[in-house]
């Protein structure tokens, strides 16, 4: 291993990291933004042009607060908490091809993708499952009964979407025949994105990443009306910032996830053209613009469906979960077979 | 019971049918919904900056006026005061010296005028009031502040601005 590609993978890593913070950061703004667009009012515009330093003045904010731990708090995990949620978060983007590989003029390939491991997206749903600790911790640690039903409930609401998620992650799976994200998404190349076909699997996937990421209407975990401010109810200062952080992180990189799976990640149609006219190295540059692209669609329908779709009560989501999705995912995964079967032997 | 008016509807509870228990079509409706409005028109006024036109009867911060030649109206004749059903008034008369008669209209003048704005009710009694139209309340809104007492506003706030000579 030479160590111009540790220095490679490590400057990756690092702008990878600092994209998607900024992209946290920025979320925060554009939801508050798209917020007040949708309910006919301006948003935050009094930080800068159009209020765009407001994420740098809620994040001063959340600094200069005072940080309380509640006594009867267990300390350690009450600390540690926060920081699994930002963690998890974070490392859900090491497995996403960000483009294709660029090609240098001295003939080296450069990967945009930290690591093309061959279960990438076992991987992510790993990570996903896991980011339902930092909410446990923190919800348990606080010693508080809103606290710990809120966790309860994040915990109940993972589990539940995660096999839906799954079955409809192995209906794609056997469309692909691959776990490798890379594979995956070259395989979409140009207009062949899965979703046209697997459309059904597709939505499944994405009510599940809105239930995975504690979206509205799947925001049981912090709902205010019931339980306070849920799993954070006792956090102050940057501990509360990193959860909210954290969720806006987890948004993110479902929106990547299912650019990547089922909306083709960098490809689009007309990208072989463009590598002709573009070259080697622009090409692969603007297909990560397209990807983008297509990640800020994603969170701007997250943010679309929150101020349109009321929350679940907590005996609907159950039943969505176990007694819909479920049974949809098992039809989607027998119908998927037998096509692929039926397509195979003719 | 006997209905009272013809208005009465009967509510018949249907069971959903497919389409609706699939809740697809609904949220695909909700959301066409909200994305309209992303596009109308913010109700905001963005408030300092952008002033919001009063009707013509509004009634906003007092002011104490002049007259053709710049001198003061108010008498100090108290009625004002006395009409003032929040008691938000007070004043303190003097008499006008000579030298003063550029500054003043009458004999008597009020050396003290404080308004409480906090006790204020914008009722406009005090227009209707004074015999000299010497007040009216035709200011923009009074604009908040700290501490009580800057709220009792003086002469320094209330009298209207002298006039330039030529």
């Amino acid at each position: 291993m030479d160590i111009s590609f540790v220095i490679e993978k490590f400057v990756l890593v690092a702008i990878i990291f600092g994209i998607s913070l900024v992209i946290a950061m920025y979320s925060t703004y554009a939801e508050r933004k798209v917020a007040a667009f949708l309910q006919d009012r301006l948003g935050p515009d009094r930080a800068g042009p159009f209020g765009i330093l407001q994420p740098l003045a809620d994040g001063l904010k959340m600094f200069m607060k005072e940080e309380i731990i509640p006594t009867h708090a267990n300390k350690w995990l009450f600390m540690v908490g926060p920081g699994l949620a930002m963690l998890t978060a974070c490392i859900g983007t090491a497995v996403i091809p960000w483009g294709s590989p660029i090609t240098t003029a001295a003939g080296r390939i450069i990967p945009l993708q930290v690591t093309d491991i061959n279960v990438g997206v076992l991987y992510i749903f790993g990570v996903v499952s896991l980011s339902v600790y930092g909410v446990m911790i923190g919800g348990w640690a606080s010693n508080n009964k809103y606290s710990l039903l809120s966790a309860i409930r994040a915990a109940s609401q993972n589990i539940s979407y995660e096999v839906a998620m799954g079955l409809s992650i192995i209906a794609l799976l056997l469309v692909t025949n691959t776990m490798s994200l890379k594979e995956i998404v070259e395989m979409q190349h140009g207009w062949h994105w899965n979703v046209l076909y697997q459309p059904l699997g597709f939505l499944l996937f994405i009510i599940c990443a809105f239930a995975e990421t504690n979206r509205a209407p799947f925001d049981l975990p912090e709902c205010e009306t019931e339980l306070i401010g849920g799993y954070h109810t006792e956090y102050s200062s940057m501990k509360l910032g990193f959860y909210l952080f954290a969720e806006y992180i987890n948004m993110f990189v479902s929106s990547a996830v299912m650019a990547t799976l089922y909306f083709g990640g960098y490809n689009y149609p007309g990208m072989d053209w463009v590598l002709t006219m573009a070259g080697p190295v622009i090409a692969p540059l603007i297909g990560t613009a397209v990807l983008f692209a297509k990640i800020f669609a994603f969170i701007f329908f997250f943010m679309w469906v929150r101020w349109t779709i009321p929350r679940f009560r907590y005996d609907q989501l159950m039943h969505l979960g176990w007694k819909v999705l479920i049974p949809i995912a098992i039809a989607n995964v027998i119908v998927t077979g037998i096509v692929i079967a039926i397509v195979e032997k003719f | 019971m006997e209905p009272l008016t013809s208005k009465k509807k009967i509510l018949i509870q249907k069971p959903l049918n497919f389409a609706e228990r699939m809740y697809l079509p609904a949220l695909g409706k909700g959301l066409a919904i909200t994305i309209s409005h992303f596009f109308k028109k913010e109700a905001t006024i963005r408030y300092p900056e952008v002033q919001r036109e009063m009707s013509i009867n509004w009634r906003g911060m007092h002011s104490l006026k002049r007259d053709e030649d710049g001198k003061e109206r108010c008498t100090a004749c108290g009625l004002c005061a006395l009409s003032c059903p929040a008691e938000a008034i007070t004043m303190i008369a003097a008499e006008r010296k000579p030298e003063e008669k550029d500054l003043y209209r009458e004999e008597k003048y009020a050396a003290v005028y404080e308004i409480n704005m906090l006790r204020c009710i914008f009722c406009g009694l005090c227009e209707e009031a004074c015999p000299k139209e010497a007040i009216y309340l035709d200011g923009p809104i009074v604009p908040s502040d700290y501490l009580r007492k800057d709220f009792i506003y003086g002469k320094d706030k209330l009298v209207e601005e002298p006039l330039v000579k030529k």
